[in-house]
């Protein structure tokens, strides 16, 4: 062996050893969540919301005001963020802007999507000081819709691209507008890149703490309406890990979100193959 | 005008005010952060502020320098981990493989993507930080409680991680074919094509990527602040505990807000990390545009 097969090998080895470890991380992280959610997940813990106990004993009751808050704030936002984001991406790229001015667009919206998302919270919750507001699901949703929007913007746009110029111009030219065109032909073309993009935020808005921490403040009951303050399953988590007595409730909060994202990613995959058959190729 | 066109510039109307939205929200933030920031900035130079490592908010002192250093150090660090291992795991999905390996490898790496920070920092609660304290922190003889720079660091590594390998991935592919069968055929090693070649054409797209990582692991706020202890004092070393702009507004927001000069010092802090991020991004935007001249794609 000379010097050369000796480097090419002990690179090879490193290179092993180096998506070993980055294997080994997600193997940690999922067979600490599984084994330690799966034990303490129990009926209990999915259908009641905590009992108030006295200092000492174990906290009671379940995750249920977290699981609900987490599904009432991260849907509705999500839904508004894919309204707002396919508005946006549609108009990037229905040639109304000059490429230019869609460019610094899409710059903003990637920094948007690189600010951390405590900013969000911040800020939402600066303007509802000022408006007189206290932490809401409202100011929650508000505050997940904004994080949202500039990922869910960003992959539609980025699937949207891949839509034919051909198929475009045949609808210019049987006479339809740019609107009709951008809504009727480049929407469903792109549908399964915009389906990914709209999990892609769901399930990137579910697992945020920082942004509803201060917004959505934490709350052990059931909201009763939209002013109500809500636990979350992230803030839930960030809430308890920290006593050993809370931590059975944080893992198996950290159980159900990491089903959550598993699922919304599985989902992304499976019916994004599914729409594929409709599209024009 | 019939109803077609008054609904299609209705609907124009419509997407150029969502667009417009989008667009001014992004200086809104900015100007907001500044706004509010500027009562601290009144009675505080910002050399004072950046420069000063005294943080105590009763007396009025707001010197953030204790928490760059963390910072610095936690980023640092979490970089320095991630770049070599996810430079090397993405080089081996692209040109060592076996073809069904890596296609069962990118659907993992986008989970490791997409797991949430919270639950990366209960991991690392549970996990690393009992391993610093017993182990690893004892290995260098120093005593640590486990909650420190490191355990933050590592953790950040391990988020960092996803982000590095799909972009090296995508711009790894991208690089033309012949550039490599040009360099193989003249009798380079894999490695040796690798290292002169690939690493040297993709250059732009990787050091794109690394600035990505990093803006990630800047803002990170959760997963830092539930293991690195909270503590505002320049670090003896790595296995102390410290305090990074991020989870310094996650854990003090909520017991300062209600005093004007102390709201006003966090978004201060919220302000130094939107410019550091828009900073690092248009970077990214400036290196990733000469790539793609490059390659004309």
């Amino acid at each position: 062996m000379n010097r050369r097969t000796i480097e090419e090998n002990i690179f090879k080895i490193l290179m092993i050893g180096s998506l070993c470890i980055v294997i080994g991380s997600l193997v940690i992280i999922f067979g600490l969540v599984i084994i330690n959610g799966a034990s303490s997940l129990s009926i209990e813990m999915l259908t009641q919301t905590p009992t108030p106990t006295t200092p000492g004993s174990p906290p009671g009751g379940g995750i249920l005001n977290a699981i609900v808050g987490s599904l009432i704030l991260a849907i509705p936002a999500t839904a508004f963020a894919s309204l707002i984001g396919l508005g946006i991406a549609l108009y990037l790229q229905t040639d109304f802007l000059t490429p230019r001015v869609s460019n610094s667009i899409r710059f903003m919206l990637d920094v948007l999507w690189g600010i951390p998302s405590i900013i969000y919270g911040i800020f939402c919750l600066m303007i509802m000081i000022y408006i007189g507001m206290s932490s809401s699901i409202l100011v929650g949703m508000i505050a997940l819709t904004m994080l949202e929007i500039p990922i869910i913007t960003r992959s539609m746009d980025e699937s949207i691209k891949m839509v034919p110029s051909g198929l475009k111009e045949a609808s210019y030219s049987l006479g339809s507008t740019k609107f009709e065109t951008a809504f009727r032909v480049v929407r469903r073309q792109a549908f399964p890149g915009i389906l990914a993009g709209i999990l892609l935020g769901l399930g990137r808005g579910i697992g945020d703490a920082a942004s509803i921490l201060f917004t959505a403040g934490f709350s052990n009951r059931l909201p009763t309406s939209i002013l109500d303050s809500t636990a979350a399953l992230p803030t839930m988590i960030y809430n308890l890990y920290s006593t050993p007595l809370g931590q059975s409730k944080a893992f198996a909060a950290a159980f159900i979100l990491l089903m959550i994202v598993l699922i919304v990613s599985v989902l992304s995959r499976l019916l994004t193959r599914r729409f594929k058959k409709h599209i024009i190729k | 005008m019939n109803t077609r066109k008054l609904r299609d510039a209705f609907g124009t109307k419509v997407m150029l005010a969502l667009t417009l939205f989008i667009s001014s929200l992004f200086f809104l933030v900015f100007i907001l952060l500044l706004y509010r920031s500027l009562l601290v900035l009144e009675s505080h130079s910002i050399i004072e502020v950046l420069f000063s490592s005294t943080w105590n908010p009763d007396a009025g002192q707001f010197g953030l320098a204790a928490v760059i250093v963390d910072t610095i150090l936690v980023t640092g660090f979490a970089l320095i981990i991630a770049i070599p291992i996810s430079l090397l795991s993405a080089i081996y999905i692209v040109e060592y493989a076996p073809r069904r390996v890596r296609k069962t490898i990118r659907p993992f790496i986008d989970v490791l993507a997409g797991v949430p920070s919270v639950v990366y920092g209960l991991c690392a609660f549970l996990f690393l930080v009992p391993l610093v304290k017993d182990v690893i922190a004892p290995w260098f003889g120093i005593q640590s409680t486990g909650l420190c720079i490191f355990s933050a660091a590592t953790i950040l590594s391990v988020m960092v991680f996803p982000i590095i390998i799909s972009l090296c991935i995508e711009s790894f592919d991208a690089i033309p074919l012949a550039l490599k069968e040009a360099s193989l055929s003249v009798g380079a090693t894999k490695w040796e094509t690798v290292k002169k070649v690939v690493f040297r054409a993709a250059a732009p797209s990787i050091i794109a990527a690394i600035l990505l990582g990093f803006g990630r692991a800047f803002g990170e706020t959760i997963a830092v602040n539930m293991v690195i202890g909270g503590t505002i004092r320049l670090p003896n070393s790595v296995f102390s505990p410290g305090e990074t702009l991020a989870s310094l507004i996650a854990s003090k927001y909520g017991e300062l807000m209600s005093i004007p000069i102390y709201e006003s010092a966090l978004m201060l802090v919220a302000l130094i990390l939107f410019i550091v991020v828009f900073i690092f991004y248009l970077l990214g935007f400036l290196v990733l545009r000469r790539a793609k001249k490059r390659w004309n794609t």
